[in-house]
Parts: C-alpha cells; structure tokens; sequence
C-alpha cells in the first residue's frame, strides 16, 4: 500500500513543479538556517569535562573591605594569592589546585625559529589529575616540586614538536625568558572548549602550551594574563603573597555532594578565621559552584549566538506557515480527485494516510537539501571572525537532529491539510462534474 | 469597489485565508524587529572613535627576560621612531580604542566612593596630538606635569591634572564647568585641566553610553607594560611607515618580539567583525523571508484565480472590465496584508518586548512599524500582480464552457 502511495505522492508533486520546488525550498531553508544556528549554540554550550563536570568547584570568597558591602552580593570572581595558597596548603577537598593564566618568551635551541610567545598555565601539581590531562611521556611535577619552586616544566606536544621535533622532549632544557627549566612531562592534545578552568584568557582558543609550577613562576616573575582586581593600591607588586588583589583561580575536586557541602562549611569557617584575625572585614561570603554553574554564572553562551537561534527558529516557523497554506491549496484543490477514490471505498483514514505521505516526501526532500544549507551555513560560520569559528561542525546528534526537525516540521505542517483535504464528501465532487 | 464581495468570498475560504494572514503576521514581527537591529549594529559600528583613526597605527612589542632599561629603552625607540620620513607623531601608550585590553578605575566627586563611575585611564606622552583628539574646554598637559611611570605606581601622585571625555565631564557636572574641578580616584584627588572630545575606551563596559568614559593622565609609560607605539602618519604611506618602524624597532634591540603591527582602521574593523556579521544574518534573513512570503502569496493567488475561473468568466459576461477584475484581487490582497500587519504589528511589539528582557536589545522605535508595513503592502500588491493580471485575461466565454 506504500508503495502506492509513494508513487501517487511523487505523481503528485510532479503535476504542479513549480509549487513542488517552492515547498521543498522554504522548508530546506528553515532547516538549513535553524540547524547552523543550533549547531553553533550546541558547540558553545557543551559540557567541556563530562567525566567531572559536576564533580569539579570553582571557589569564591570575598576578602574586600566592608565599603560597598550589600548581603546577597557576588563575592569577586577570582581569588586572592593569600586565600588560594591557604586553601591549596589545607587539603581539605580530595584535590585541589591555584592557577592563572600567564605568557612567556622561549629562545629555542634551533637557530632556524626565532623566539616566539608562548600562552602558559602557572599552577599547581594537582591540575593533572584534577582535570584527567592525559600524558604521552613524563608525568607531571610533584607537591614537593611546588614548594621547592623547581625549575620543570610540562609542555604540549605542539611545543615538544616546534622545539625538539618529536615528542621525546622528557629531560630536554627549555629556555624561558632567560631562565632554564627541564622538561618533565609531554601533554596529548588537551583543549577542553570553552576553556572553563579559567574564562579570563580566550574561551574557545588552542589552550596552553607550557605548565609551570605557580611557585616557580613567582620566582622566576614570569608574566601573568587574565584579569585583576584591586580593593586598594596595591604597591610596587600586586602578585606579592599580601597584594590586596584578586587574580588567581582556584578549583577543587569533591566527588560527592556531602564532601561539597562539607567543604562549604570549610569555607565559611576559613572566612570567619579570617575575619577573627582582621585579614577580612566583610562577614562569610563565599559560593562553590561546580562546572556548569559557573559556565552559567559567566554567561558562557554569547547572547548574539541564542539571538541567531531564534531568529531562524521564527524563520523556520515562517517556512512552515507557508508550507501549510500551499499544500492546504494543493489538496484541496484536488477535491474531486479524493472524491471519487472516496466514493470508489478508500476510508478516510486512507486518504489521510495518503496525504501525509506526499508532506513526509516533501519534508525528506526538504531534509536532504536542508542538510546541504545546513552545511554550507555551518562553513559560512567556520569562515566567520569569532574566536568559535573553527569548531562549527556538524556531528553525529545533530545530523539525526537535522533530519529528525524537517521530517517532524513537514509531516506537523501536513497535518492540517490532509486533514481538511480528507473531509471531501464523495457526493457533492461527482455531483458537481 | 466593493469590499462586501470580497470579505463574504474570504469567508468561505477560513483557513487559507487564515494561514496567509498568519504568515504575513509572523513575516512582518520578525522584519520589523530585523531593520531594527539591523540599524542598532550599523549605528553602532559607525560611532566615532574621538581620533585621528585612518592616520593611526599601532606597535605591540614584549622583550625576554626583565628590562632593566625599559624607560631609556622607549626614549631611544621614541626618538629613532621619529625619524622616520613621514611620522608626524609618535606615543608609548598604554592602550588603544578598540584594542580590548583596558586599564580602568572608579572615579568620583567624593573620596572612596564604591559606587564611583568606571572610566578608562590613558596614559602617555603627547597623546592628544597624536590621537588626534581635540580639546573643547580647558587645556592639554603641560611638559613639566607628565610624571615617571614607576613614580606613579608607587603613589608620588599629588594633586595631578587629569582631562576627561565630553561624556565623562557631562556625566561627573551635568552641564556645568568641569574645569578646574576636584574628582577622587578611590582616595586620591586630581583636578580636571581639559575636557577632550569623546575618545572612545578600548573596550565594552557595561550600558552603550559608557563607551566613552574616558581620562588622560600625565603619565609616561614605558612600551613594556602591556600598551605599545602609537604612530600617527600620513593615510596614503601609513602601511609603510608601520613596517618602516617594526624593522626600525628590531634593529634598536633584537631580543624583542613584536606582537602586533596594525593599523588602527584594521583594529577597529576587527573588533566589529561579529557586530557585522550579525548585521548580514539579519539582512539575509529578511530578504528570505519577505520572498518566501511572495511566493507563498503567489502560490495561495494563483490558486485562488484557477479556483474561480469559471465566477471571473460569469462576471466578465456580465460586463465587469479586465480593470474590475484586476483590482478585486489587488483589494483582496491589500485585506489580507492589512489583517496581517495590524497582528504582525502587536507580535513585532512582543517580540521586542521579549528580546529586551533576554538579550538587552533597545525598545523598538514607533517609526519601524509604518516602515514594515509599507514594506509588506508593498510585497503584497507586487506578489499578487501576476495572479491578478492572469485573472483579468480570462475571456467571458469561459462561462458559457463547463470546466
């Protein structure tokens, strides 16, 4: 029977061409323009650590004088380097580890490369296991290289390949602005997108290329990036262990929501020792949001990104709007026809069935060339300025999406016409020929 | 013409009727609100910098190591700068408009004010002239008031002159002399010499109108604190003159590396990049959507005209003239397009009403609701026209015939 149905439907949508095309075009169009928006939004707002995204907090407190203060307030949305080495030292969460982000001159060995920038991570040992970086030679630095300062550094393979041509860079010397550190551990290709850990530096970049421990990037006063806040004048060095300034990160990692809210009260009582001791003015104000909500909080998503979304969604609505009316015409301008299959038996429900099936041919068709759109739009985006750009793709989820949307959209938008189309009563068509 | 004919036939025909109602509803909300913002990015690309921009262009360079001679260092790169043919001026700057990366602070009428308004600090030698900014009230700096960098930073910051932004000083005074004023940074007092056309911060913060918070203080800065060289110079050579002086630059001291060389036309053009993008999705969007409302209304005429062949034929025979027929389809068409602009006018007031709460986006202004009407009358009476003439060429002997 479908397959009778098939080639009444494609016997159909010859008859009238021009309508035909005009169906498949508008709804290829919403498709095409609301699955590029889609995609995009899909890649700015996945989950960047699946694995740990809920098992991973991002720590604020609020050391700022007490001028200004409303109950309620965010506290700042970085830590100060007294408070992050504090709480590292307490080791009071399963991991913990204090970062920002920072820039350094390296002077290679080879004479053929001139010295060039690289974007680098001051941080500490945890990091690497809190985050499941995964290595390809070396490992990473111990507790004990952190309060030593030692001279080691891990690198990404891209760094390892531009300096010493393989990944076999273990034990090899790296020259940072002027200073010798060993390199200690090779990192496979790690970018998690957006670059969660720390919002400050570029959201959907290449990541960092050289690890340093923090304690060594202090002695070494290597250059720090991101963004800082300062309650007051802060002297010759604002990175100085007493600077009143926020510029560091801190993350933990509490494996269950007990061990999180444990780790909460933690935060208040080091706030309130804090206070008792005259370091803070403002009572406890402290937030431990895990990955998504801090994601949330920093409004990852750029508002132009859900902007595009809706827009093609009303476009898309627009397409199907019109699509209706047409077929709505179509059918019901086929009256007689339907009433003289009706009057020869054929049910209602068959004719229905029938009808829906010629809207389920437009829609696949619609698909197919909506998937085109879609992918034509996606490289149209890939070729766009923002720093996103180049992770528009389409994967697998979004491709069943893609045709799962304009399947749905066109056999919702035949309803109605089939339905009314359906309704011809055999009688009044053969009477009126 | 009669319009009772007309309604009593859209009658019988609801849901088609209906749906092109809808369809031009929707088309109209959803174009209304495009123009809209459409011409809210185009305004906002096009505001002024406060500089001399097409003449501008701009160094970024970093050494390795520590530079213990930074502010020598930047004299000598300052004066070899200079010499190049063509450099009618050059600055060590801390910050350029539209570079992004922004020194700001919280300035007030009042000592250590929280709530104090977030401004945009300039710093460097000569910056008005090579900006290219004019002064409005006031003076510039004088030579003998620039302090040392490292002087500042470390609080030798008495009572210095500072020259605010037209918005600024209008913001700070509301109207009255600024000159000569008293304005606190946190706990430190400067006094307002100058009041300088508005020169526009590096970067977004907070509402549009703070764009052009912005000071100048007396403060050389050396090129290694993060800004770089300002060069002003004549358009047409400008892009030599920039590699001019990046080999100028590598030759002082090799063991530097230059960041970014560009002017700052290129600056600006980047930093709208996503502005203009949005502004063409939102243009191809509009122009997709009014054709697909064409052809939908093209699609929905004709049919219509086929359906009554045989009624136009009946009123042809009885002496209707081609013209008759003609304007009966134009008026049924303009019925429907009115239908649907006076809906698409309540949606397209909506969905700004929406787009405000979520996105930000400014009220829509009463003046792009005639405009997205006539827009759609007009699209209306061209997507009918073919159906229209195709109706009044039917020949009255077409009722005398059974189809």
């Amino acid at each position: 029977m479908l397959g009778y149905y098939l080639s009444l439907a494609r016997r159909s949508l010859k008859r009238n061409k021009g309508l035909t095309v005009l169906m498949i075009v508008a709804i290829a169009f919403g498709v095409g323009a609301s699955m590029t928006t889609l995609t995009v939004l899909h890649v700015l707002a996945a989950d960047p650590i699946p694995a740990k995204s809920h098992q991973l907090y991002y720590v604020q407190l609020d050391p700022q004088p007490l001028n200004g203060y409303r109950v309620g307030d965010e506290p700042p949305y970085q830590v100060s380097r007294y408070d992050a080495e504090a709480l590292v030292r307490a080791q009071r969460a399963d991991r913990q580890a204090l970062m920002t982000g920072g820039n350094a001159a390296i002077e290679p060995d080879r004479t053929d490369i001139k010295p060039f920038f690289a974007e680098g991570r001051w941080t500490s040992s945890e990091m690497f296991a809190m985050f499941d970086i995964p290595f390809l030679a070396g490992t990473s630095w111990t507790a004990d290289d952190d309060l030593h300062a030692a001279r080691v550094a891990v690198i990404s393979r891209a760094l390892a390949e531009k300096l010493f041509g393989s990944t076999a860079a273990v034990g090899r010397t790296l020259h940072v602005e002027g200073q010798q550190l060993r390199v200690i551990g090779v990192i496979a290709d790690w970018v998690p997108h957006p670059h969660f850990y720390d919002l400050n530096t570029s959201r959907y970049g290449k990541g960092e290329q050289l690890f340093v421990p923090f304690s060594t990037s202090r002695e070494l006063k290597l250059s720090r990036s991101g963004s800082m806040d300062c309650w007051k004048e802060s002297g010759a060095d604002s990175t100085a262990l007493d600077s009143p300034c926020v510029w560091l990160q801190l993350w933990v990692e509490l494996d269950s929501p007990d061990k999180a809210s444990a780790y909460r009260d933690f935060l208040v009582s080091y706030s309130e020792d804090q206070l008792r001791s005259g370091r803070y003015q403002r009572p406890p104000n402290v937030r431990l949001r895990d990955v998504i909500g801090w994601l949330e909080l920093n409004k990852v998503v750029p508002p132009d990104a859900r902007l595009q979304t809706w827009i093609a969604l009303g476009f898309l609505l627009v397409c199907l709007v019109n699509t209706v009316g047409l077929l709505l015409t179509k059918f019901v301008r086929r009256s007689s026809e339907i009433g003289v299959r009706r009057a020869l038996g054929a049910s209602k429900r068959t004719i229905f069935i029938q009808l829906l099936v010629e809207a389920g041919m437009i829609g696949l068709a619609g698909a197919l060339l909506g998937l085109g759109l879609a992918w034509l739009g996606l490289w149209g985006v890939r070729h766009q300025p923002a720093e996103y750009a180049p992770l528009a793709h389409l994967d697998l989820p979004m491709l069943a999406a893609t045709f799962g949307l304009a399947i749905t959209s066109s056999v919702l938008a035949g309803l109605l016409p089939a339905w009314r189309g359906c309704q011809a009563s055999p009688a009044i068509q053969l009477k009126s020929h | 013409m009669q319009v009772r004919p007309i309604i009593s036939t859209l009658r019988r025909h609801k849901t088609a009727a209906t749906l092109i109602v809808l369809e031009i509803a929707l088309t109209c909300a959803i174009v209304c609100n495009a123009v809209f913002l459409i011409g809210d990015r185009a305004a906002r690309i096009a505001r002024p910098s406060g500089t001399a921009e097409d003449e501008l262009g701009y160094i970024t360079l970093t050494g390795i190591g520590t530079k213990a001679d930074a502010t020598a260092l930047t004299a000598q790169d300052l004066a070899a700068l200079r010499a190049i043919p063509g450099v009618r001026q050059v600055s060590s700057v801390n910050m350029v408009p539209f570079g992004n990366s922004s020194w700001n602070s919280g300035i007030s009428l009042v000592k250590d004010d929280p709530n104090g308004v977030n401004v945009a600090q300039y710093m460097g030698r000569d910056l008005l002239e090579t900006f290219g900014t004019r002064i409005l009230a006031g003076r510039g700096f004088q030579p003998n008031e620039y302090l040392d960098f490292e002087a500042a930073q470390q609080g030798k910051f008495d009572h210095p002159s500072v020259i605010v932004s037209h918005a600024l000083a209008e913001r700070l005074f509301q109207g009255d002399e600024a000159v000569g004023k008293q304005i606190y940074f946190g706990d430190k007092p400067a006094i307002v010499v100058g009041v300088m056309a508005n020169l526009m911060r590096p970067n977004e913060f907070g509402e549009p109108e703070h764009a052009f918070y912005s000071v100048l203080l007396p403060v050389e800065i050396p090129y290694t604190e993060g800004g770089g060289y300002l060069v002003r110079a004549d358009p047409a050579q400008l892009d030599t003159i920039l590699a001019d002086a990046e080999s100028t630059l590598n030759r002082i001291d090799p063991a530097r590396i230059i960041l970014h060389r560009r002017t700052l036309h290129d600056i600006r053009r980047e930093y709208y990049a996503k502005d203009r993008a949005m502004a063409y999705l939102l243009v191809g969007v509009t122009l997709a959507l009014l054709l697909i409302t064409a052809l939908g209304i093209v699609g929905l005429a004709s049919f219509w005209v086929q359906q009554r062949t045989r009624q136009i034929g009946i009123r042809r025979a009885l002496g209707a003239t081609r013209g008759h027929i003609l304007r009966y389809f134009q008026l049924e068409n303009f019925i429907l397009a009115t239908a649907g602009i006076a809906l698409g006018m309540a949606l397209a007031y909506g969905l700004n009403l929406l787009l405000m709460a979520k996105y930000a986006v400014p009220r829509l202004p009463g003046e792009f609701l005639p405009i997205g009407a006539l827009l759609l009358w007009i699209l209306g009476q061209i997507a009918v026209l073919g159906p229209a003439i195709r109706a009044s060429t039917i020949a009255p002997a077409i009722a005398t015939r059974t189809v």
